[in-house]
């Protein structure tokens, strides 16, 4: 293998270029990324970069002085694939040709379309939404999973009048199962943010700037902003003329990682990209560690790891909801599957290494 | 100048040892008998790396994962970009002894110095 194109330089394409180092990989490295900027860290957006204690310099991936020997290509968007020939087609008009190729497009943030109404996946998304934070008023935040309740919290601290509101009966309860969701978004309360579950919005209304959103009961909630965090979609469009992701990747020499294959985590997109670049080389695979993500919400650290299903019961094994920090482990057939931690990073830890140990399913 | 900070017996092989000074140091115990010192706040931001998961000479922050080398303070990849400081330690007589760097430390954003 002599030349590896890599498309998409966030998280995880950097990742690759670095497990295509590590794994001894000498050849040519392409990256190609939509954004015009350097690999940054996306997590920090809707939390300490919103309230101003992390910068653009903070968030950026790369090292001071690193040399990868990589050829960035930013700026540049592919948009099409041939697997047969393994052939990257750009919005420039060239053409790359690897013997390996990565797919680590990542993914976007589901839009609702009506003027005025953010959402949060870009560094210039959220340069655009910390500079309407600048005045205060009312926002609402359409969907209260993590990073709608991460904004929420940010805007609280900037002191907004905080309405998240959320179609499903329980935040969270995809990821956390109903009763842990359910403890966890009572955060929004104790903060003083009004959190509205249930109820899906029918409408936004405002001509030249949002004035309102409406919800299927009724209720009009006046906004000064509103932003939206209701899901991300897989930037996978461009491998249509390959038949799509699994199809493209079915094809020796091609691989995908990170969120464009439909994870959601940062941890995934650290870590899976140096097991895809082994099957690329045909070396040995890393160990895969159980999924981990975590929250930061109104100075609670979250932190999750393992494999949720419906069905599994959950025990609070240290500490107490009620003060929010504790420590919950969830089983299935006597055997943990999954923890959950707010504010117990070192016991979470614990658990986290015992849950790695324990079998896991692939 | 070597301080005495509490008998290695405290700190079970695999384990950590939050020392509370300012600013905090955390004291770890390898699973190979070796014990290194290094800042307990992770560099990337306020986690304690006394908290974090230890696989031989290298602790993951709790947080975000990145990987500190207890005997050079580097670190292996982002989100943390810089090194943690490491300080001189001793086991005399049982007690664990540190010897405080000189360096100055490399503390988060908002950490207070
Ligand atoms: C605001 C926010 C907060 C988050 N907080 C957390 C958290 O607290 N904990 C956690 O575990 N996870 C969190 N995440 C998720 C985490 O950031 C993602 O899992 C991670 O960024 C995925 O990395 P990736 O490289 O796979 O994809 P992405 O980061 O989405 O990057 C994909 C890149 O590919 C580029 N691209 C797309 N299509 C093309 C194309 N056709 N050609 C060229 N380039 C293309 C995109 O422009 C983008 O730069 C958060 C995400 C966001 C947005
Ligand atoms: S706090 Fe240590 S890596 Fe983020």
């Amino acid at each position: 293998m002599d030349k590896v194109a890599i498309v998409g330089a966030s998280l995880a394409g950097l990742a690759a270029v670095r497990a295509l180092r590590r794994q001894s990989f000498a050849g040519e490295i392409v990256v190609v990324g939509a954004e015009p900027h350097l690999p940054y860290d996306r997590p920090p957006l809707s939390k300490d970069f919103l309230t101003g204690a992390v910068t653009v310099t903070d968030l950026a991936l790369t090292h001071d002085g690193e040399d990868l020997g990589a050829d960035w290509r930013l700026g540049v968007t592919a948009t099409g694939f041939d697997p047969r020939t393994r052939a990257v087609h750009l919005d420039t008009g060239e053409v790359i040709r690897a013997d390996g190729v990565v797919i680590a497009t990542g993914a976007r943030a589901r839009p609702i379309e009506h003027l005025g109404v953010h959402t949060l996946r870009t560094l210039d998304d959220a340069l655009a939404l910390r500079e309407a934070l600048k005045q205060t008023g009312r926002l609402v935040v359409i969907g209260a999973g993590f990073i709608g309740a991460e904004v929420a919290s940010s805007a609280r601290k900037l002191g907004w009048d905080v309405t998240v509101v959320e179609s499903l009966p329980t935040p969270l309860a995809g990821q956390l199962g109903t009763e842990m969701g359910e403890i966890v978004s009572r955060l929004h309360g104790d903060h003083g943010v009004r959190l509205l579950t249930g109820l899906p919005v029918t409408g936004l209304t405002g001509t030249d700037r949002i004035e309102a959103v409406e919800l299927a009961d009724g209720t009009r909630l006046p906004a000064d902003l509103v932003v939206a965090g209701i899901g991300a979609i897989p930037n996978v469009e461009w491998l249509e003329s390959a038949g799509g992701l699994a199809a493209a990747t079915s094809v020796p020499g091609v691989v995908a990682t990170g969120d464009c294959t439909g994870s959601q985590h940062w941890t995934f997109a650290l870590e899976h990209p140096a097991t895809a670049v082994a099957e690329l080389l045909g070396t040995d695979p890393p160990v895969t560690k159980p999924p981990y993500f975590w929250s930061d919400q109104y100075g609670v650290m979250i932190q999750f790891a393992g494999h949720h299903a419906p069905g599994d019961t959950v025990r609070i094994v240290e500490g107490d909801p009620e003060r929010r920090s504790f420590l919950a482990v969830y089983e299935r057939d006597g055997q943990p599957s999954a923890v959950l931690g707010l504010n117990q990073p070192k016991l979470f830890t614990r658990w986290r290494r015992q849950l790695r140990s324990a079998p896991q399913e692939a | 100048m070597l301080q005495p900070v509490c008998p290695l017996s405290e700190i079970p092989p695999g384990e950590a040892y939050r020392w509370a000074t300012e600013p905090a140091v955390a004291i770890f115990h390898t699973e190979d008998g070796e014990v290194f010192a290094i800042d307990d706040t992770c560099t990337h931001q306020d986690a304690s790396l006394a908290d974090g998961w230890l696989e031989g000479c290298e602790v993951e922050c709790p947080l975000h994962a990145s990987r500190f080398d207890l005997r050079t303070g580097a670190v292996d990849a982002p989100p943390a970009k810089k090194p943690v400081r490491t300080h001189r330690v001793e086991v005399t007589d049982g007690v664990v002894h540190v010897e405080l760097s000189k360096e100055p430390p490399n503390l988060p954003p908002g950490a207070k110095p």
